[in-house]
Parts: structure tokens; sequence; C-alpha cells
């Protein structure tokens, strides 16, 4: 681990708006520099993605962005970034990718030239490595192709450059069914680690050499995929809560490696990441409840410096397109954020308590992210020798905090839930802090068709 | 015999595997499903009987738990585990006809989707209930479903898919499958998928959840 201290260490000072470390876009937003801007998402309605639809599908990307925009001229907004996350035939094929990064650029460019506003885009090409079981991280054609589509779409005008890397997935998600703890840090914190510091030294190269800002990573097919099931009653939340700790310190590589934030919106390990590094961070909640539900609606936005819908279909709705529907939501949302910024940090701490207050006792995983428990918890994380023992160390104190809370009746549990506490206890105090014993043990569980270590630099 | 096979369900339902598994601690040390599946069929059980009476009756129970929220994944696996363990010892039989498996489920997710997590969680809950279950993994095309199809004429073939834009591929598979052969059933889930699409698309059954496919197919097989 690179960070050894925190960035922030107050909780009065882990607020919505402001970053020890604000990232100025190329249009001049000034992201946590005293502002939370939108951000928005969007994905295409049920249809085929081919050279006959393509024409098509480029004109509703640009119809999209165009109506966001104006949308925001008519509410005054102050700034606007758009995130094209790519779907699997945008990466494989490449020019489709930068051919709609290039007409989102031009809505962009015009508005910005003819009346000031103020946006960018936030490009984020899918992990197309996946397709491969199991998976060839380092070796795979596919590597090329999504280092080409970040490489030419920053040419076309990707100004933030992100992804939602995926190493050590092909592992996780068995042992998170089983709820496996130690499967689990093996693929966050022993892979993911090391996949993410091969790729993102590439990433971090590319926003370098085309003069772009290298945005940051998401544990959201690890972190999400967890709340999403615990959400369901499939897995107990007290286990999302501590899979979520321990994404913290494999997504912060991203960091580690050179890229400068905001942090991607899925990834609410954002808030340990903003504590632990200073940059800004992107977060998603009560109005990203269009593409997933969640228990951290308000919370979520407690330290956001980007606020986001996180993906939502190109449909019509009763307003509009549900895009510019998405968008004058998060306006009104960031409105809110900047008149308390604006009135001085005595109403941000009060608007930030009832965003925090109202969820932080219903569910552990909103409990963790309050930010006295993130300061506490990002304490711990730093103290780790290694990624590895970075996660545990993060992971017992969460636990230990959870716990306290239970026991005290301030957080709301079960006896199904909290008999998983002593559990993750023993089994994470369990894990040799030395990586290389950890890796040894592994080595020797792990079904080895279902992973190449070499391929993770093992 | 019929106490043996009572065991055998508690083990399944409890996730005992064999003698060695530590859970649940009331039975550290004991004989599991893998153990008392071998003594049941020593002692003169025929495959079918232990299937039915014992693992499927186990998996019920659990899965019964299950939709009630009593339990979480991880237990449902465990019992998956143990029946498996106790399979083992079953499927020698099954594949030489001396027994039958309640049916046949082909399983995938479609072409330009890599989510399986929901298709595993599927396959396992199928499997549990005493299917044999063929997992054909993910970004599926329609050929391969229906070379599956062919080698299992009277499987019922899930579709799974997590995208808006991948989705849209479970309509091409479902029409090659009905044109080769009309009576071959199609049930589809994923998060975009709704019962508006499973009309649209002519598919036989969209479940939100494992168990109303599970009773979807337990109704056929009946």
């Amino acid at each position: 681990m690179k960070f050894k201290k925190l960035a922030i260490e107050s909780m009065e000072d882990l607020c919505f708006g402001t970053a020890p470390s604000p990232v100025t876009t190329r249009r001049g937003l000034i992201i946590g520099g005293g502002k939370v801007y939108p951000e928005l998402n969007f994905t295409l309605p049920p249809m085929h993605i081919n050279d006959d639809t393509f024409p098509d599908i480029k004109n509703q990307y640009r119809e999209i962005v165009r109506a966001a925009l104006q949308r925001g001229l008519e509410l005054y907004s102050e700034g606007i970034v758009f995130e094209f996350e790519t779907l699997i035939e945008m990466t494989k094929n490449p020019s489709y990718g930068v051919d709609i990064v290039k007409v989102m650029n031009e809505e962009c460019e015009n508005y910005f030239v003819k009346h000031g506003l103020k946006s960018e885009i936030r490009l984020t090409p899918n992990d197309l490595r996946e397709f491969e079981r199991p998976p060839k991280q380092r070796t795979s054609g596919y590597l090329d192709t999504m280092l080409e589509l970040f490489e030419e779409g920053a040419k076309a005008g990707g100004d933030l450059l992100s992804i939602e890397s995926t190493g050590g997935k092909e592992i996780f998600d068995d042992a998170l069914m089983h709820c496996n703890i130690r499967e689990i840090a093996f693929a966050l914190n022993v892979l993911g680690v090391r996949d993410m510091q091969m790729l993102w030294e590439k990433i971090a190269g590319i926003a370098d050499k085309q003069g772009k800002i290298a945005g940051g990573d998401t544990a959201c097919g690890f972190g999400n995929t967890a709340m999403v099931l615990a959400e369901k009653k499939y897995i107990p939340k007290i286990f999302a809560a501590v899979v979520r700790i321990m994404t913290v310190s494999r997504t912060i590589v991203a960091i580690e490696q050179g890229a400068k934030g905001p942090d991607k919106d899925c990834g609410y390990e954002g808030a340990f990441l903003k504590a632990i590094t200073g940059t800004p961070i992107s977060m998603e909640g009560k109005t990203a409840a269009c593409a997933h539900l969640s228990p951290l609606g308000n919370i979520a936005g407690a330290c956001a410096d980007l606020w986001s819908n996180e993906s939502v279909q190109n449909i019509k709705l009763l307003a509009d397109m549900a895009p510019t529907v998405y968008f004058e939501q998060l306006t009104y949302d960031t409105r809110l954020f900047n008149q308390a910024v604006s009135s001085g940090k005595s109403d941000i701490l009060k608007l930030q308590k009832y965003m925090v207050e109202s969820d932080m006792y219903l569910d552990p995983q909103a409990f963790i992210l309050a930010p006295e428990n993130v300061i506490k918890i990002s304490a711990e994380i730093v103290k780790g020798s290694n990624h590895l023992d970075a996660a545990i160390k993060g992971a017992l104190k969460g636990i230990s905090l959870i716990e306290d809370a239970v026991s005290e009746g301030r957080l709301k549990s079960s006896e199904m839930e909290d008999a998983y506490i002593p559990v993750l206890k023993d089994e994470l105090s369990s894990i040799p802090v030395s990586e290389d014993e950890f890796i040894a043990e592994m080595d020797s569980i792990i079904d080895k068709t279902k992973y190449i270590k070499e391929e993770y630099g093992l | 015999m019929e106490e043996l096979l009572k065991q055998i369900a508690h083990c399944v339902e409890f996730g005992k595997i064999n003698q060695a598994s530590p859970y649940p601690p009331d039975l550290k040390g004991k004989d599991g499903a893998d153990e008392l599946t071998k003594k049941a069929l020593d002692q003169g059980a025929t495959a079918e009987e232990i299937l039915t009476n014992a693992l499927i009756v186990g998996m019920g129970k659990v899965g019964v738990k299950f939709r009630e929220n009593k339990v979480f994944v991880p237990q449902v696996l465990m019992s998956a585990k143990a029946m498996s363990a106790a399979m083992a010892h079953l499927k020698p039989l099954f594949a030489s006809g001396a027994a039958k498996r309640k049916g046949t489920f082909i399983i995938g997710t479609v072409q330009g989707d890599l989510h399986d997590i929901g298709k595993n969680l599927v396959s396992m809950m199928v499997e549990g209930n005493g299917y044999e279950v063929i997992d054909l993994g993910v970004d599926v095309n329609a050929d391969t479903f229906l070379t599956e199809a062919e080698k299992y004429p009277h499987a019922v073939i899930g579709l799974s898919a997590l995208l808006t834009t991948t989705m849209v591929n479970m309509e091409n598979i479902v029409n090659a499958l009905k044109e080769k052969n009309p009576e071959t059933k199609v049930c589809i889930g994923g998060a975009p998928v709704t019962q508006d699409f499973c009309n649209k698309i002519n598919a036989d059954l969209y479940s939100p959840d494992p168990q109303g496919l599970v009773e979807y197919l337990d109704k056929l097989a009946s």
C-alpha cells in the first residue's frame, strides 16, 4: 500500500463537493473544488448493435446528450459529466465506441462554445477479458482492443478514463455465493490488486500521453454484486458490508498507479478512497434506483463530488426520455448539495447529517459509509503492510463497529445476520498477513480450471 | 430403512456433507449424506428411493426455508453439496438406466452476455431438486443450444441475460429452438426480462426467481 496516512483525518472534513486534490477538466469543471455536479449515465433500450442499427444508436447517444445539455441550460446547470460506459459490441469494435464519443463530444463542445455550459465525457470501456474462461488477464487480445478504445476514445473527446475492471471475478463470484471470505480476499486483494496494477499503469499512461485524466476504477462487479444479492436476501447484509470494505484496498490501486479521480460512481468504496487519498469521487444513491435498488439512497451522497444515476434505459417516460428525466433529478439533487455548500460549513454538515442519519442505522452497508466510520475504518486500512493486510484490518474494524452498534441496539439486524459476525471475525483473523503464505495456501485450494495464476503475475 | 432415509434428508437439509464436515455443529463427527447414502444402498435401498424419499425431501425443506427468507444461499449450497455427495453414489445407477432423474434442464447465458451468478444459482436450485442440469456457460449462441437440445430432446431449456442489449438475443434462440421442435419448452430470466418480453418472444416461462422455475419444471414432470 502506497498510502500510509489519511488525506482527510476528521469526519467533519469528509464532505460532499470538496476534495483535498480536486480535478480540473478540459472545459473547466473543477471536480471536488466546491461544487457537486451531476454525472448522467444511460444505456440503450433492448436492441441489437450491428452495422445496420449503428446509425440509429449513434443518433440516440447524440440526442441523449443534446437533450440533457438543453435541459441543463434551462435549469441553469453549472456543469455536467456524461458517462459513456460502452456496451460489449462497442468495445469489441472500438470504432463504434470512438464514433459515439465523437458525436457526444460534438454536442458538449457545441453547448460550451455557444452557451458556456461546461461538460465532459467519462469514457468507460467494459472489461472484455471476461469473455474468455478462464480469463487471460495479461495475454488476451481483448486487452489490446480495450486499450485501443481508451487511446482512440480519449483522442475523440473522452476526457476522464475509467473502467470497471474484473480481475479476480472468476474466483469471486462462486466465493460470494458460498460466503467464503478467504476466497473473496484472494480474489479481491491478491488477484484484483495485481490485475489493477498491470491495467492501471497502462490506462494512466494513455491518459498522460493524450493529456487526459485517469479517473478511477470501481469494484462494482464485486461489492455491488454482494449488495444486490443481500437486497434479495441471498446473502447476509453484514457479509456484503464486509465485502465492500475489502474492495477499498483493491480499487485504491488505480490511484496508486496514477489515477487522479473522480473515482467511478458505482464504487461505493469511493468514500474510503476520498478519505485515504484525497481524490474526488462520484457516487450514486436514491437517483440510481432506476438501475438497482440499494439501502444507501441518502448516505451515498455524504461525501460525493459527482452525483450519478448509474444507468437508465433510453425509453420514453411521461415527462420526457428517461435520461433527460434523470438528468433533471440529478440537477435538483446537486442544487441542494450546492446550496448547502454556498451557505457554509455548518449547513454542509447539517445536510450531511440528515443524509447520514436517515440511512446509517437501518443497514450495516449504510452504517459503514457514515463519515465517522469511513474515517475509523480507513485509519485501519492504511496501517496494512500490504493490500491483503489492509483489507483484513479494515474488515475487522468494520465488523467491530457493526458488532458494537448491534449490541447497543443502534443498528437494525437479525439473528440470522448476527450469526455471521463471529464466523467472519474468526475467518478473517486466520488469514495470514504474509501474502506469499496466503497465496501458497490458496493455490492448493482454488480450482485451477477457474483461473490462470500466471495471468496475474503469480 | 425409513429412519435411515430420514437421516439422509436431515443431512441434506442442514448441509452435512460427510463425517468430516464441521457443520452443523450438533452433527459434528457423525456420518453425513455421503456415508449414510452408501449405507442405505448397502442395505438394499434403490437409487430412486433415496433420491425421492431422502435427497429431494431434504432439498425441498431447505428450499422452503430459503423462499421464506429463513436461510441464505450459502446454506442452500451446503445442502446442494450434501446432495451431490449422496448423488456420487447414485449416479452410476442412473447412468446404467437402473434409476431415473426427474428430467433434464439445459441452461446458459445468451450470446454476448457474461453474467452468470443468476444462472449458477438457478442451476444449483434445479439440480438440487432432482434434475440433471447441463450448464452451457456464458455467451452461448443458438447453435449450441440447438445441438444440446438435439442430444436431450425432452430437456427444458433455460436462457439467462442481464443486459438490455443481450436479452434481445433470447428471441433468436427461442425461434431456433421452436422451429426445430415446437414442443421444446424454453424458460427465460434475468434482471431486464419481463413477462411481456416472454410473451413477445414466445417463450414458455418467465420467472423472477429460481423457485418459480422449479415449480414449473415439477409441474411438467408430474
